[in-house]
Order: structure tokens, then sequence, then C-alpha cells
């Protein structure tokens, strides 16, 4: 853990060496997801309700997945650019250090310039969480905070899937976004408004309706059942299937070589 | 302390050669490569090894065979008493790897910063880590180095700070792969003078890959040679130059070209003047040339030795490779 702060440290130093551009893109980042808020303004400048969820309902689901998802890029950089780093040699070096291959992919790299959405979710939920007609209170700040941690765990999960299909692909699979990027484009509204098929796919196949819809329903009372409020911690066997997946990945790496 | 036992490692290329774009779109036929075919070898603790052998001859499958990267195909390989990439994360603490090509150090960092965090993940402790840092800073000159960013040195002054980064945490074994490739004449030098200290005086064991002959003539005794996969020659590298040094007198000449005896061979002629090759194989070189005194007037002779370098591509020659 000392380590992994020493690595931390190093990349801030690092982007110490090019501080403009750090503060530039941070600010771009803040602005480019401006746009998709306003877009959620002005559709419900039109109507009242999206699918039975009100404009502040709208607003939490998407302050939530823009902040566990900027998390998770923040600090599973590393996977999400695995292409990169097997292609130059930098998986190789890893392999020679006495240091368990995964923990090293997240120490590699991290990405400042997530603080920019990170920051317009805080001012959402500044906004929102006085204002909601949600009565807050113990338990349902517990479920929220719930549902941001394991959104960290799942998407970095994702991640690790995706850089492990590098191993028999040697290339990222583009597609494989649908369901990263994917899923925080979709996830800005709670994935019910797509349908109960898209619904389907993002619970069991990959459970980012988890993290968001089923909790969102028990916080804005739509459902009384427990379950939904206890539904995200699916996220943590499902990092150990995709901490599996990537153990065989490394396995075939190592028979094949590159 | 190196054991290598019938090493085999295949690689599977897809074979397009003559098919039009839909058969390649539809089925994918491989193509096997044996990129490591029964390679042994044993080599002692202490000892220096140079493995040479063409571009794409299994040199880098074979560092990274017994560094832990790659698992082979079949074959034993023990070192240290541990199988590489059996045991890859403790293996790997006592081995330091010098990739000529690429780089270990953070790019934007200080090199001091990377090596600090080098002493973290290698859980070297401080006291050893200063005193180690400091015998390192003094063998490499690196003293006015140390605080600039990788990414404004010379290459030259970073090969000499990849190789302390990879002597940080003291291992036993060090692979050494290309470590002059791109350097000038003064930096080449200063890196094999290293090199050669620190195996003398840690005893550390060294496995060196190079294309340049001038580092096998400087650092090691040993040649391992390798080519299309197989080990062509393992020994001495006198003893190579044995087999295949010609020495090579040339008689330069004026007059005119006297009656060739055996072993005397005409190799170019202007004017007056003419040279003589002399196959010592053939003729003593003393008969010879007390030969010609008498025929002709002797203007130059000239004797010259193959390097390992000639050597090294005539064995490229011998066995194809």
């Amino acid at each position: 853990m000392k380590l992994y702060f020493k690595y931390l440290r190093a990349y801030f130093l690092s982007i110490a060496q090019y501080k403009k551009s750090a503060v530039l893109t941070i600010i771009g980042q803040f602005f480019t997801s401006l746009f998709s808020l306003i877009g959620i303004q002005f559709l419900f400048s039109n109507f009242k309700t999206v699918a039975g969820f009100t404009f502040e309902e709208i607003l939490l689901c998407y302050a939530n997945i823009m902040f566990s998802f900027s998390i998770a890029e923040f600090f599973g950089r590393g996977f999400d650019t695995f292409e990169g780093i097997m292609a130059n040699g930098q998986f190789d070096r890893m392999l020679l250090r006495p240091q368990n291959e995964i923990v090293q992919v997240l120490e590699s790299t991290f990405e400042i310039s997530r603080i920019g959405k990170l920051i317009q979710s805080l001012l959402i939920y500044l906004l929102i969480i006085p204002n909601s007609s949600i009565e807050w209170n113990v338990c349902r700040l517990l479920v929220l905070i719930e549902m941001l941690v394991c959104g960290v765990i799942l998407f970095i999960s994702l991640f690790i899937i995706y850089a492990s299909f590098c191993f028999f692909t040697t290339q990222g699979l583009e597609i494989f976004n649908i369901f990263t990027d994917g899923s925080r484009e979709f996830g800005k509204y709670p994935f019910a408004v797509y349908g109960e098929n898209v619904l389907k796919i993002f619970t069991y196949v990959v459970p980012v309706a988890c993290i968001q819809y089923y909790p969102i329903c028990f916080l804005t009372g739509k459902s009384i059942h427990i379950a939904d409020a206890l539904v995200p911690l699916v996220s943590l066997p499902y990092m150990f299937l995709a901490a599996l997946f990537w153990r065989k990945g490394v396995k075939r790496y190592k028979s094949t070589g590159s | 302390m190196i054991e290598v036992n019938n090493l085999c490692k295949n690689y599977y290329v897809s074979n397009d050669k003559g098919k039009n774009f839909i058969q390649k779109m539809l089925y994918k036929e491989l193509k096997k490569v044996q990129a490591l075919d029964n390679i042994g070898f044993t080599i002692n603790s202490g000892e220096m090894v140079g493995y040479i052998g063409p571009n794409g001859a299994g040199k880098s499958t074979t560092i990274k065979i017994l560094s832990g990267i790659l698992t082979p195909d079949s074959g034993t390989c023990r070192i240290n008493g541990m199988i590489p990439w059996k045991e890859r994360e403790k293996y790997v603490k006592n081995i330091g790897v010098v990739f000529g090509q690429r780089s270990q150090l953070w790019w934007d960092l200080p090199v001091i910063e990377s090596f600090d965090l080098l002493r973290a993940i290698y859980k070297v402790p401080q006291s050893e880590y200063k005193k180690t840092l400091f015998l390192l800073t003094d063998m490499l000159d690196l003293d006015a180095l140390i605080n600039i960013p990788t990414r404004q040195l010379s290459l030259g002054q970073r090969m000499r700070c990849e190789i302390a980064a990879s002597l940080l945490h003291k291992p036993d074994l060090l692979f050494l792969d290309e470590p002059t490739i791109g350097l000038d004449a003064v930096s080449k030098k200063s890196i094999r003078q290293f090199i050669r200290e620190i195996n003398h005086e840690s005893r550390l064991t060294l496995l060196l890959t190079t294309h340049d002959m001038q580092d096998i003539e400087a650092l090691t005794d040993r040649i391992i040679f390798i080519g299309k996969g197989k080990i062509l020659f393992d020994g001495e590298r006198e003893l190579l130059r044995k087999k295949y040094n010609k020495k090579e007198v040339k008689v330069r000449c004026a007059g005119t070209v006297p009656e060739l005896i055996r072993g005397l061979e005409l190799i170019d002629f202007e004017d007056n003047n003419f040279s003589i090759r002399i196959n010592s194989e053939c003729i003593e070189e003393q008969e010879a040339i007390k030969y010609l005194l008498d025929q002709v007037h002797i203007v130059d002779i000239t004797s010259s030795e193959l390097s390992t370098e000639d050597i090294v591509v005539q064995m490229y020659k011998e066995y194809e490779v």
C-alpha cells in the first residue's frame, strides 16, 4: 500500500512537468460532460418526468455514474490503456518485477483529467441532495455510498475484462467499449428508460443496472425491497470473475509471447 | 547456477500467402515457427557468457524464458534452484534485466525518483540501498545525471542509469540484452568497463546478447552461438578463433610476376606492382617470403587476422543462418 502511494506520487510528479496541459484537460473534461447535462435540462423543459423519474432523480443517476466512472478511470487507467502497455513492452517489464501484475497495471498510470468530471458530479450532489424529493436518512445515505463504491469496483472490473481481451487479440476489442463507455452514457438515465431488453443486458451481462437502476428505485421510494438496496454488492463477485479472466489471459500471454 | 535442458518454444504465425481477401477472412492457416529447438546449456556462478546469433535466431526468446516472462513449450530450466516461469514473483527478486531498446525508468521523473520507486518495489532496506546507490553512482559516474528527468538524458547517459537501475536490488544474475546498441564509442567503452568491473568484484553472473563483436571480445570468454533456434557453438571464444582464423599474409612486390609455386596466389596486379597472398596451409610463410625475395623486389608485407566479427560472418555463412 505504501508502494501504491509512491506510484501515485510519481504520477503527480510527472504531471507537474506538464501543468498547463493537465489543467486544460481537466477543464475540457468538465465542459464536455456539461453538454450532456444541458441535454437533460433541455429534455425536462418539455417533459415533467421520464419513465416516472423526476429531474432531480435523473440528475442523481447522472452524478452517480459519472462519479464512479471518473474514479474508476482515475485508478484503473492502466487497464483502459492496456493495449499500449502491452505493445510497447511495458508489460514484459512488469513481469520482471516481484509484484502481482494486476497491482502493477493499476499502479502504472492514473488519469488526472477525470477530476473535471468528479467536480461536476460533486456540484450536482450539492445542488440536488438538499432539494430533491428524497427524504435522506442514514440508511439512504449508506445506500448512496454503497452505490458509489460498488460502482467504482464494477467499472474497474469492466476495464480489467476489456484489458484481458488484449491477451487474446493483441489489440483491444473496441466493441467492448459498448459496455464500458456505453454503460456510462446509457447510465445517465435509469436503465428502465431504454426498455426491458436493455435493462436485462445491463443486469445480467454487465451488471451496471445493479449499481444504478435498482438502488435508485429504492432511494426514491419506488421500491421497498431491501434486495434492491443490497444488489450493488454483486460487483464484488464480478470483480473476482474479472480477475480470473485476467489470469487466464496472462497465462496465455506467457505461453505465446508478443 | 543456470541449467537449461531441451528447451523448445514454437510460435504460430498465420500464413496468408497466396490467398485472396475473402479466403483470408474466412479461415486462418497457422504456420509453425520453431523459435527454440532443443536448447541446452549450463552457466556457472560468476561466469560471463556472450549469447550471439543473427536477428531472429531466438536470443530474445531465450532471455524472455530465462527471466520468467515466457513459458516454454517443453524442456526444463532451473536457475538458483527455481523454475523462472513457475515461481515468477520470488524468482525475479534475484535477477536484473537490461533491455537496450526499452527503458525501465519513469520517463518524466528524475532518475533518482525512479531509483527510489525501484527500491520500494524490490523492498531493499534503506541503509543497503544507500550503500549500493553510492557505489553505483561512483562507478558509473551518475552524480550529474541523477536529478535530471529520464527523457532529457542522452542514450549513453540513460543506458548508464538503466544498468544502475537493474543492479539496485543486488541481483546474482544479470541479463543484458544489447546493452550497447546505438551508443557512441566512449559510452560503449565505459559501459564495457563497468560490466567487467562488476563481474569481477561481485561475482555477478552475466548473460549478454549483442550484435557488437567488440562487446564480446572485451567482455566474455565463453560464447554460445545460436541460429535458427539451435545452439551451433558453445565454448571458449579462443577456440572459435582457432577454428576459423586464417592468418592472412600479403606480400606486395615490384617487378615481373615470378613463377607461382604451390601456396602462392596472385591477388591483384597493376603496372609493375602486384600482390601475392600466402596460403599458410600449403607453404611455410618464411619459406614463401624467402622464395619471393630471391625473385622480386618486396615493397611491403602485411599480415592480418580475422576479427571476431569476421569469424561470426563466416559462421553465419557456414551454418546458413
